[in-house]
């Protein structure tokens, strides 16, 4: 059997769609199911209040499984899409949009869960604020969105890019390394932002008079632990939109990987840490309102220093895109 | 296309440079997180005590932040040294 650039770029389509929608499905099934879990134990504690937790489950469970739905959306792209195959480069840049929305979907499923479980036990402490709840839910659950939002978007341009003019040995790792780095990258601020989601719902079920402040740190940490996937994204970017020479050296195509490598996976860690700090300031918050001055900086502080090892990755990132 | 020794070991130090910084800001990113949310707990519960919380959080931090500079090393000297 000939091997043409025809099959090539199907066994990558094919590939990648399935390497999608199968990581895709893991974190939105474990939001999802963590959401149910907590419901189920809501349930039992106050039952005659089924009718709202029930339908705050749904609506954090639809919010959740957005993830999955956005990398079902591209694994059904990658098979029926067949587009026209004229170089090599459609196989790698089809290969890394499935790898992209495919990692980027982790994160927020998982994160999304947390707002969501939270709110149904949320509603059992506070039945009176019910409508309250379901806002910080849906705030808090919309930001963890964003990084599986941030992989849709790089998977979608990887998908459609124009590569017929471009040089194939150094490019065809840059396309990989674009959706390596915003992939990886987003599962760790899709996690980082739903822990600090759940604990501002908790937290305003115990004092509902600090909703203005608790929302107002959440969203600060959140957008903090949004970041490293910001980060991702810019790497991202810059490989899929720099022109890069021909060359038949092995060695530049491997900077070009190894750049999405290091923002990719560096970006998981302060993602989560981030998460980790804006979680407790949102709790203490919500508990003790009026030090939320000196938690809202030292919470700042504490991230800027997590953040540090995702600028680190990103600058060797830099390095091996520039100047090596 | 013929490669060349050390145009292999070239390819192989890049993926390795990426490889070290990547896999090594994990680590040190949980952890330092962790620190600034068990500051911010700590705090919740004495905020009078938040200029001594604040100095502890970051020197457990800075010593948190040496894998993540170990790294940084070594990715470096996989780039321009070998």
């Amino acid at each position: 059997m000939p091997f043409d650039i025809q099959t090539v770029v199907s066994i990558a389509s094919y590939g990648g769609a399935g390497i999608c929608m199968g990581l895709g499905a893991v974190g939105a099934a474990l939001g999802v199911g963590y959401t149910g879990g907590l419901a189920n134990k809501a349930l039992s504690q106050k039952p005659e209040a089924s009718g709202t937790i029930v339908k705050n489950m749904l609506i954090g469970q639809a919010i959740a499984e957005s993830a999955a739905i956005f990398a079902l959306v591209i694994a059904v792209l990658l098979i029926y899409l067949s587009p026209p195959a004229t170089n090599l480069l459609t196989a790698s840049a089809l290969g890394a949009a499935g790898l992209c929305m495919g990692f980027g979907a982790i994160g927020s499923g998982v994160g999304s869960g947390f707002p969501a479980g939270e709110v149904c036990l949320a509603i059992v402490r506070q039945p009176a604020i019910s409508g309250r709840l379901t806002t910080n839910m849906l705030i808090g659950s919309a930001v963890c969105q964003t990084p599986a939002i941030f992989a849709m978007v790089v998977a979608l341009m990887l998908m459609f890019l124009n590569v017929n003019n471009l040089s194939v040995n150094p490019t065809w790792a840059a396309l990989l390394g674009a959706g390596l780095s915003t992939g990886l990258a987003a599962i760790g601020s899709g996690l980082g932002g739903g822990l600090a989601g759940g604990a501002s719902v908790s937290g305003i079920a115990r004092q509902p008079e600090t909703f203005g402040k608790v929302t107002t740190i959440m969203l600060v940490g959140q957008a903090v632990s949004q970041t490293p996937a910001i980060f991702g994204l810019l790497v991202s970017f810059i490989l899929m939109f720099k022109a890069f020479p021909e060359t038949t050296s092995i060695a530049a195509p491997m900077a070009l990987l190894g750049a999405g490598i290091s923002m990719g996976f560096g970006g998981i860690g302060p993602g989560i840490g981030n998460g980790f700090t804006a979680q407790s300031a949102v709790k203490w918050v919500a508990r003790n309102v009026e030090a939320s001055g000196i938690l809202t900086r030292v919470m700042l502080v504490g991230q800027a220093v997590s953040q540090s090892t995702a600028i680190y990755a990103m600058v060797v990132s830099l390095v091996l895109i520039f100047v090596v | 296309m013929a490669i060349e020794g050390a145009e292999l070991v070239k390819a192989a130090a890049f993926i390795g440079a990426g490889l070290a910084m990547g896999l090594g800001a994990i680590g040190p990113g949980v952890g330092e997180g962790f620190v600034g949310g068990k500051a911010c707990e700590a705090i919740g519960k004495k905020p009078e005590e938040a200029g001594l919380l604040t100095r502890t959080m970051l020197v457990a931090q800075a010593v948190s932040e040496s894998t993540g500079i170990y790294s940084l090393v070594v990715a470096l000297l996989l780039l321009f040294v070998v």
